[in-house]
This record gives C-alpha cells, sequence and structure tokens, in this order.
C-alpha cells in the first residue's frame, strides 16, 4: 500500500509537465539559473528555437533547450511550433500557425520601402531609443535604494 | 485511514491536472495577446492556400515589433526629444522596474522608455514596447510613485495590445489576403508594394488612435488595471495613479492637446479606478533616496 501511495505521489507532482514543445517568441530570450529576471543567464535562446516545457513557477517556465535546462518568462512564450535556427527548416507538414512566425508579413523589407516613400519621417531617435538599455546590477541597486520590492525579480 | 489518504493524494493530483492545463492555456493566452484574431472573412484565395493561411491567425509579435517601430518614429516626428543620458536612464531604469513586474514582460525587443522635450503633457505606449512620457507628464508627477503611475499605465497599454487593436478588421483581412498570396505576388514584384501600403493603413490607424481619438474608457480602464497589479507588485503606492489623475484635472486646461484630449474625463477614470485599489492601503514608508533622484530627473529637465 505504502508503495502505491508513493507511486501516486510521484504521478501526481503538481508542477511537472511533460513533452510539450513550445517556441521562442522574442528576438533573443535569457534562459536563467533561478525564475527571476535577475538570475544568471546559462543559454540565450532565439525567435522561433524550440524548447520543451519542464515545470511552472508562477509566470516562469522551466525549459530544456537544446543546450541545458533553464527558467524563461511565460511571455516569451508561444505554443505555435517553428524551427528558424541555422541548420533547421521549416517542414511541409507544419500547420499554419506554425509557419506563421517564419518573418512573413511585415519586416524589415516592408520597413525599407515604408522608410523609401515617407523619407521626411527619421528612424534615428527609434534607433536610438532601442540602445537605451539598463543592466541588472543598475535595476537592482534603484530597487534596493529605492526602498522597492521588485517583484518579478 | 489509506484510503483517505489515497483520495486526499487523487483529489491533489486532479488539481493539478487541472494547473497544467492552465499552464498550457496561459501560454496560448499569451500568443494570443500578441497578435490578432484569424478573419473568417478571407474568401477564396485563404481556402485555395489553406494551409499558407492558416499561418496567419496572429500579428506576430515580429509583425508588432515593426510596426511599433514605425509608429515611434511617427512619434518622434511630431515631438521633440529630450535627449539627456542621466533623465533617459533613470526613466529606463524605473521603466524597466515595473515591466519586469507586468504580465508580459517580454516583447520581441524589450521595452524602451523615451522623454519627449514637450511641455504638452502626453505618454505614448506604441506596439512592442516603445514607451514615451513628455516633460509636461513628468513636471506635473509629484514624486517617483506619481511617475511610476504613468509609466506602468503605459506598459499596461502593450500588454494589453490596445495600439493594435485599433488597427482596422478590413486592413488585416487585406494583410493576410496579401501575404497568403505571396508566391503569386512575389514574381512580379508586388507583394512589398502592396503590403507596404496596408502597413500605412495599420500605422495611421494607430497613430490616430493614440494621438488624436484616445482609447475606449474600458481599454483606458484595463490599463489602470495592470498600472494598479504592477505597481502593487513593486512596492510603489497604486492610489499614486488617482492623484496624477487629480493634479491632472487641477493643472491641465480643459481642451488643451495631449493626454486630456485623448483619455476619458479624470473623475470618470478615478471612479472607475478606486473599487480597483486594495481596500486598506498602507501608508508608503518615505524614501529619501527615491525623492532624491525624481529631484535630480525634474531638475534635468
Amino acid at each position: 500500500m505504502r508503495r502505491l501511495i508513493i507511486s501516486v505521489m510521484v504521478l501526481l507532482m503538481p508542477v511537472t509537465v511533460s513533452a510539450t514543445s513550445l517556441s521562442i517568441q522574442v528576438e533573443e530570450g535569457q534562459v536563467r539559473s533561478t525564475p527571476s529576471f535577475l538570475g544568471e543567464i546559462v543559454d540565450k535562446v532565439v525567435y522561433g528555437e524550440s524548447v520543451e516545457l519542464v515545470k511552472e513557477q508562477g509566470p516562469w517556465r522551466m525549459v530544456n533547450t537544446k543546450r541545458k535546462p533553464g527558467w524563461i518568462h511565460q511571455s516569451a512564450l508561444s505554443e505555435s511550433k517553428v524551427e528558424l535556427v541555422p541548420g533547421s527548416d521549416v517542414n511541409e507538414g507544419a500547420s499554419g500557425k506554425e509557419i506563421a512566425l517564419a518573418g512573413k508579413g511585415f519586416n524589415p523589407e516592408v520597413e525599407s520601402a515604408y522608410k523609401a516613400a515617407h523619407q521626411q519621417i527619421s528612424f534615428a531617435w527609434v534607433d536610438n531609443m532601442e540602445k537605451l538599455t539598463v543592466n541588472n546590477a543598475d535595476i537592482e541597486q534603484f530597487i534596493k535604494q529605492g526602498g522597492l520590492r521588485g517583484a518579478g525579480l | 485511514m489509506m484510503r483517505s489518504l489515497l483520495i486526499a493524494l487523487l483529489a491533489i493530483g486532479l488539481a493539478s491536472c487541472a494547473d497544467m492545463s492552465k499552464v498550457v492555456s496561459g501560454v496560448a493566452s499569451v500568443a494570443g495577446a500578441a497578435g490578432m484574431p484569424y478573419s473568417r472573412e478571407l474568401g477564396s484565395v485563404a481556402r485555395a492556400t489553406t494551409a499558407v493561411a492558416k499561418t496567419m491567425e496572429d500579428i506576430t509579435p515580429s509583425q508588432e515589433y515593426y510596426i511599433g517601430r514605425t509608429v515611434s518614429a511617427g512619434i518622434v516626428n511630431r515631438y521633440p526629444v529630450k535627449a539627456n543620458p542621466a533623465a533617459n536612464n533613470y526613466l529606463n531604469l524605473l521603466g524597466q522596474v515595473l515591466v519586469m513586474a507586468s504580465d508580459k514582460p517580454s516583447t520581441y525587443k524589450g521595452y524602451h522608455f523615451l522623454l519627449l522635450d514637450t511641455d504638452e503633457v502626453v505618454a505614448f505606449a506604441a506596439p512592442s514596447g516603445f514607451v514615451f512620457v513628455s516633460k509636461g507628464m513628468v513636471k506635473l508627477c509629484k514624486n517617483e510613485d506619481d511617475l511610476a503611475a504613468v509609466l506602468a499605465h503605459e506598459i499596461g497599454h502593450v500588454q494589453k495590445s490596445h495600439a493594435l487593436a485599433a488597427i482596422s478588421t478590413s486592413r488585416i483581412t487585406s494583410a493576410l489576403t496579401i501575404i497568403a498570396s505571396e508566391g503569386a505576388q512575389a514574381a512580379v514584384g508586388g507583394y512589398v508594394g502592396e503590403l507596404t501600403r496596408v502597413f500605412e493603413g495599420s500605422i495611421d490607424d494607430i497613430t490616430q488612435k493614440l494621438v488624436n481619438s484616445g482609447y475606449a474608457r474600458g481599454q483606458e480602464n484595463e490599463a489602470d488595471a495592470s498600472a494598479i497589479k504592477i505597481m502593487q507588485r513593486v512596492g510603489y503606492d497604486p492610489a499614486a495613479l488617482i492623484r496624477v489623475l487629480e493634479t491632472m484635472k487641477a493643472k491641465v486646461q480643459p481642451g488643451a492637446t495631449g493626454f486630456t484630449s485623448t483619455h476619458p474625463p479624470a473623475d470618470d477614470r478615478i471612479a472607475d479606478i478606486r473599487p480597483l485599489l486594495p481596500q486598506s492601503l498602507v501608508a508608503m514608508a518615505a524614501n529619501a533616496n527615491r525623492d532624491k533622484r525624481f529631484g535630480d530627473m525634474l531638475s534635468a529637465l
């Protein structure tokens, strides 16, 4: 009976999800050692790359990349499956949604055409804006000095 | 005893199955939130190319990013930028702390915050996380909590994809149709041209909504609800949102362009916000560092 109970307990572990494949839906995702934006980055994943869901903790998902396990925020993940990393391909049997991440639609080519038609609109400050980044050490200091909680960190 | 234990374990198990389905549907909703529903009106082109047409169920995060870039270009061509590195660094630190506590901290290339050099009281959020706040708006804030409320509200709009929702359904249908027929169009070079025209229309739809007409009261309420949640998680005073609105009501002239012309009346928003605030608000401890860095930012404007 005890063995049965142990078996049931193992089978019903509440947070373990097996063999669910998810795709990265950000240009570059950081896979971290802990479920926190301040966790050490153990791997990087790219748009469209497939990862396997292992378990959840709040909004964080532990995933197995092709290289190692780690944590990534759920908002960086999509159920759509697509393989766009070098050396892989989107096979013909892929469903429509799977190919949807493949960079069709509004893309750099369309932006270039828009710029050509609207030369009075400068993108210089948008490019500059994207370079405005802050590092984790400064964020930690900002939170600490400000007496903040820094949820999600 | 054993039987009870087993039943209890099974009950826990059932609950965890429910949790697991929530995990999966949660991820699905994230994908859905980033895009738009597939239109049933695609017509014959889509039906003829079902395999491809199904691919266009969503405006993908990557497409949302390119839309956001171009909407942002329109904003910074309309308003001058306050190119003060220290002030923009402070704004980005504050913004990122709020983003990390939001329900959608990850966008295609992340969130970025920029100061606009105008006394007009404005704040905008373009798709994919390009957030703008004017000098006039910052000066209206009494402290860091107030400014956090403004930024958290804009992050709420990004989180809920409100700007994307401004794109007319017919334009989405057009985009889907063009993309679905890409193979045929590409040969004669018409694909990019046609898509660019739809892109232009989509940018116009969003800009019109952000700068001129403003969001519906329900969308503003959603953004306010997100802001309150974010502020509570970080440790800012969620009531700051009401304070900012009251200040705007008192100081911004009726009929002025900018925030007041694109948002529902302050009293309506305050009435919508009050029920969302925690029942018992704990007074926030004063923090000299917060006051100093906010003061430094103000003096840089």
